[in-house]
């Protein structure tokens, strides 16, 4: 099955012994002259890379003053070395997240403090050279910016916006990733991540009108461009692409129309991820984000909810009003934004919901916190909502739910082991070893609790499980959305026509 | 990248996905399942030119559930999904039915 080998699951997490340099060939593919182009980045790597990358360091680190912080600051405790899924599976001393941040922090010294300049080797500084920028490029896409590490960092590093400054430095000196660039390029030309253009995102979607029809007798709508209405979704494409992603967006059209709400999908703007973040460039980022505004204000909506996407949660929760506000033209009553779990969750304690969890009595569910939403973002309007919302919807709707153990959940989660950026079939060793300890901790469920499913709410976890899976002996149809569990359990009622407000007039 | 067939060269990208969509031809698809070993069977052509006519109209491979959808009209309801078509291709219908049918990969979160 691979040209790799694959770890074995044991029955607990172990810290692997070291192996230096066992994961230093596995970088992915470079961006071709294209796809630098469409984000403003040079075609190819400059002649004079090492000057322009020395210069791009320096602004950033004007720019972005926690950066300086977490190169001054940084004792070498030691207290994340065991912390990284991707030392934990490849035992590659350099992905624990202390050596993989000293890649660019010992250039650093060289060029931006006095004991560097002057005494490098004392302080272990180094010169940017071509090996250093290989190393850089490696290790750099073997981290998926998840931000666990920084959780066990007695001075809060945040691991993750090294890799992102890292990134941000070589694509603007011709070094950028295939994967994340081309599909950034494919959001500003076509709209969203997968390249699908209107016409095909349209017939998608009514498809799913017949197949939900088919099922239920009812007529859920799952509209496009539909102006004057309450709701704009922003939702991963892989929802509309991918399964179990696409059971998941069947499931939020039958809660909007239960409720009764209007709502609409935008052909420009569809699409929730953005790859902005995962480069480390401000610029893409916002570019990416102002799409959603721009597509807001044509479609004169009220409200905006994001569908289950992990990192687009995060920049939306957190960055959305400075890359793209003010939204003052928004209902003020409702967050701004709003996730799709909150939406469902408060109908639910509003008993908006007709639901028969026992639709779902041939599962039992787990919930995979995606590191995003666990450690970049919260839910509702108490401290540890984005843990206890998801939980609370699936009980809701799931009668055998337990969780896995503790200190592999919640702000403790095991990245799925391809977010940031790593969900490419280049990077394949690195993602099926990196999702090592989330598969152990599943397998200690499964064993234990009997859990036959495993339940996220990021289009990326989804994939990267589908894929990774039978790596470990499960099956690919074992991890699935959230909203397909309230999708089984939604009681709709044959017949039943459109509600009022909603878009009967299609 | 190239792969050559009956004696002609055809560019592909790094992961052998055929750069020019036009110079496909029937041969070029049994060429890449056999260095895949795998053999283009009449199930594995239903849905290799379904992709394509499908491309043709929308410039981008069918989502899963427009595939399996049509796959189970053309051959049948216990055919319409998915675990049938990963049984056709192991390595996924998205990614490995398109390269035969010398389509770009879809990208993104999938």
């Amino acid at each position: 099955m691979a040209d790799f080998d694959v770890p074995k699951i044991k029955e607990d997490i172990i810290v692997p012994k070291i192996h230096p340099g066992i994961m230093e060939q596995s970088g992915p593919f470079v961006a071709k002259p294209e796809h630098q182009k469409d984000l403003g980045y040079p075609e190819k790597l400059l002649d004079n890379w090492q000057e322009a990358a020395i210069e791009k360091m320096g602004e950033l680190l004007k720019k972005y003053r926690s950066l300086k912080v977490f190169m001054d600051s940084c004792v070498k405790c030691g207290a994340c070395t065991d912390k990284c899924h991707y030392y934990l599976g490849t035992s590659d001393p350099k992905n624990m997240p202390v050596a993989r941040q000293d890649l660019f922090r010992k250039v650093y010294r060289r060029y931006f403090t006095l004991a560097g300049k002057y005494f490098p080797k004392l302080v272990g500084a180094v010169d940017l050279t071509e090996d250093v920028l290989d190393d850089w490029y490696n290790y750099y896409h073997q981290c998926s910016e998840c931000r666990r590490c920084s959780v066990y960092c007695p001075y809060g590093i945040d691991t993750a916006e090294v890799t992102m400054a890292a990134r941000e430095v070589m694509a603007s000196v011709g070094k950028g990733q295939k994967y994340s660039n081309e599909i950034i390029g494919k959001v500003y030309k076509i709209g969203n991540n997968l390249g699908l253009p209107e016409p095909a995102l349209i017939d998608t979607l009514e498809g799913l009108e017949e197949e939900v029809f088919e099922d239920t007798e009812v007529e859920v709508k799952y509209p496009v461009d539909k102006k004057g209405v309450e709701v704009l979704l922003i939702t991963p494409s892989a929802d509309f692409f991918a399964e179990p992603h696409v059971d998941g967006l069947i499931g939020y059209g039958k809660v909007f129309h239960q409720a009764g709400i209007s709502w609409t999908l935008s052909s420009k703007a569809s699409e929730a991820a953005n790859f902005g973040l995962f480069i480390g460039s401000y610029e893409n980022m916002r570019r990416i984000a102002l799409r959603i505004r721009e597509a807001a204000i044509e479609l004169g909506v009220k409200r905006i909810i994001f569908g289950e996407c992990g990192h687009a949660w995060r920049v939306a929760y957190s960055f959305l009003n400075t890359l793209a506000g003010p939204w003052d033209f928004l209902d003020q009553r409702y967050p701004i934004p709003q996730h799709i779990i909150e939406f469902t969750y408060d109908l639910i304690q509003k008993d908006k919901l007709k639901l028969d969890p026992s639709e779902n009595d041939h599962m039992t569910l787990t919930f995979h916190d995606s590191c995003n939403v666990a450690r970049g973002s919260r839910m509702g309007d108490k401290p540890g909502g984005q843990f206890e919302l998801p939980r609370a919807v699936i009980k809701a709707v799931c009668n055998n739910y337990v969780d896995m153990r503790p200190d592999t959940i919640g702000e403790g989660t095991y990245c799925c082991g391809g977010g940031g950026g790593l969900l490419t079939d280049d990077l394949m060793e690195v993602r099926v070893k990196g999702a090592l300890p989330r598969m152990t901790a599943l397998g200690q469920a499964v064993e234990e609790m009997g859990v036959t499913h495993m339940a996220a709410i990021c289009a990326i976890c989804k994939s990267q499980f589908s894929k990774v899976l039978p790596y470990y002996g499960f099956t690919m149809d074992q991890i699935v959305s959230v909203h397909q569990l309230v999708s089984n359990a939604i009681l709709l009622e044959p017949g039943q026509k459109n509600e009022p407000g909603s878009n009967s007039d299609d | 990248m190239a792969i050559e067939v009956n004696g002609k060269t055809y560019e592909t990208d790094e992961e052998g996905y055929l750069a020019n969509l036009n110079e496909w031809d029937e041969d070029v698809a049994k060429a890449m399942a056999e260095a895949d070993g795998a053999e283009l069977t009449d199930a594995h052509w239903e849905v290799i030119n379904f992709l394509r006519e499908y491309y043709d109209e929308y410039q981008i491979a069918p989502a899963v559930r427009v595939l399996t959808k049509a796959i189970g009209k053309k051959l049948g309801k216990e055919k319409g999904n998915s675990k049938y078509l990963y049984e056709l291709f192991p390595y996924g219908p998205a990614k490995q039915a398109c390269k035969y049918a010398g389509l770009p990969k879809p990208t993104g979160c999938v």
